[in-house]
């Protein structure tokens, strides 16, 4: 299965290890991710924050450019990509922008391709499809799925799963023979772009987010996003000086368990990348 | 500024349940109900002084959880446009807000040269915008022990990938920095 492929800068950067994640896992399941050509930035909180034309204007022409290639899907592993991408299809569907839009970002402009998440492409790839893959059940992990904001916030833009009580990650992560817990904190904000510029503000989320995770029996929390394991993983340590703890809290990509389940080596998936890598 | 936001702000019967769900609500001089309260009451100038509207992490509780779909974390993206606009000579953001601030232009600035975000070049001139502006000498070297950390794991790019066509983005930039047209934020509900 061939779909059309958004990494986002995040991917390109300092989250590669995201990327060579699912590359990993997604080629043995045989999904073959095809980057849109001359794709770029989608604005992220900046633009949104000050600019509201370019917010739109950003993704509209990376739209643009997958529909250009010919994609009618088109998969965006970070949250935040793919919430300005589907803002931008609400805005042409809705408000009769596309005639402008199109004209800002020199390209035609249909809007009527599919955008979808990790969890959306594990859903089309089937659960069951999934589980036959497995080649060792993940029976000692224990995991707190954390879906952060984007994922499902606004409702009424991201169309996917619950907003308040989501179990779509879950369903996957039982799909790998791992185990999951409920926990107060999966859809609690990680802080996101602040990393650098209100780093209290993230030190302070993320340690409610981890240590909430812990509390409730998990070992390891899952996320689909890029900024969510920046600041759960990387910041970790940060964390922890600033709350006197270990919490030696390893955060997989959702890609990463699906990976192991099927014997793909952490090495292979990038797992020996993240920061925090022994429970 | 209320016609502008892009929701119906009188709807709102300041209930505070978005308030009740900010992660950051705590940290803000005014909660995401004050501000939409600072609106209705058309002072709009206390809301975009707020540093409130820098705390904000955009992570859309608000608008999710409102009973009546007042887009509160619209109206953030809203404020924070406008605080920035001259308005008789004067910018209206928050001076305490310095940092997020010129994080986000930083960011702004460096896709429309690069295409693509290039995160050395956003960190280093981020940097030197705060340590210039604050005087706080210490923020060059905050974090520097990450550098090595990030390199050991191939997660730091010197020289990061720019889009090709950066002519189209030039011209997106701006054709985008003309002042937005009140159409561009989404009809007013009646």
């Amino acid at each position: 299965m061939n779909i059309g492929y958004y990494p986002g800068c995040a991917l390109h950067g300092s989250s590669n290890d995201y990327e060579q994640s699912l590359r990993a896992c997604l080629g043995a399941l045989d999904v073959q991710l095809q980057e849109v050509k001359d794709w770029i930035c989608c604005g992220a909180t900046a633009a949104h924050s000050l600019n509201h034309k370019l917010s739109l204007a950003l993704p509209a022409r990376n739209l643009a450019l997958a529909e250009r290639d010919g994609h009618k899907e088109l998969f965006a592993p970070c949250p935040l990509c793919s919430m300005q991408l589907l803002k931008v299809q609400k805005a042409i569907a809705g408000n009769g922008l596309r005639g402008e839009l199109a004209q800002i970002v020199e390209a035609d402009l249909r809007g009527d391709g599919r955008v979808l998440n990790l969890i959306q492409i594990f859903q089309n790839i089937g659960l069951d499809r999934l589980k036959a893959a497995v080649k060792t059940p993940l029976t000692e992990i224990t995991a707190a799925c954390y879906y952060g904001c984007l994922l499902t916030r606004p409702p009424d833009v991201a169309h996917f799963d619950d907003f308040e009580q989501p179990t779509s990650m879950e369903a996957v992560v039982a799909a790998t023979g791992a185990k999951t817990v409920e926990w107060s904190y999966k859809t609690e904000c990680c802080g996101a772009g602040m990393t650098m510029a209100n780093e209290d503000t993230v030190l302070d989320l993320a340690y409610k987010i981890l240590s909430n995770a812990a509390a409730h029996g998990a070992n390891c929390l899952v996320v689909a996003c890029p900024m969510c394991h920046v600041n759960l993983d990387m910041k970790q340590e940060a964390v922890n000086r600033r709350y006197g703890k270990k919490l030696g809290m390893v955060v997989y990509y959702l890609s990463d368990l699906v990976g192991l389940a099927m014997e793909i080596s952490a090495e292979q998936l990038g797992i020996d990348r993240h920061f925090v890598t022994k429970a | 500024m209320g016609a502008l936001a892009p929701t119906h702000l009188q709807d709102c019967y300041q209930c505070g349940k978005c308030t009740a769900g900010c992660p950051v609500a705590a940290r803000m001089d005014f909660a995401p109900n004050q501000l939409i309260r600072l609106l209705q009451l058309d002072n709009s100038d206390a809301a975009l002084r707020a540093s409130a509207i820098w705390e904000c992490v955009s992570c859309q509780t608000c608008s999710a959880r409102c009973p009546k779909s007042v887009d509160c974390a619209g109206v953030m993206d809203v404020l924070r446009e406008f605080s920035l606009d001259k308005d008789k000579g004067e910018v209206k953001a928050a001076k305490s807000q310095h940092a997020v601030i010129a994080f986000q232009k930083a960011f702004l600035d460096n896709i429309r040269r690069n295409g693509r975000l290039a995160e050395m070049e956003l960190i280093g001139l981020y940097k030197a915008d705060v340590a210039w502006h604050t005087g706080r000498i210490g923020v060059l070297f905050k974090d520097a022990g990450l550098a090595p950390q990030l390199s050991k794991r191939k997660k730091l790019h010197l020289l990061p990938t720019k889009a090709k066509d950066r002519g189209v983005v030039e011209r997106i930039f701006e054709r985008c920095s003309a002042r937005r047209s009140a159409h561009c934020l989404g009809p007013e509900k009646k």
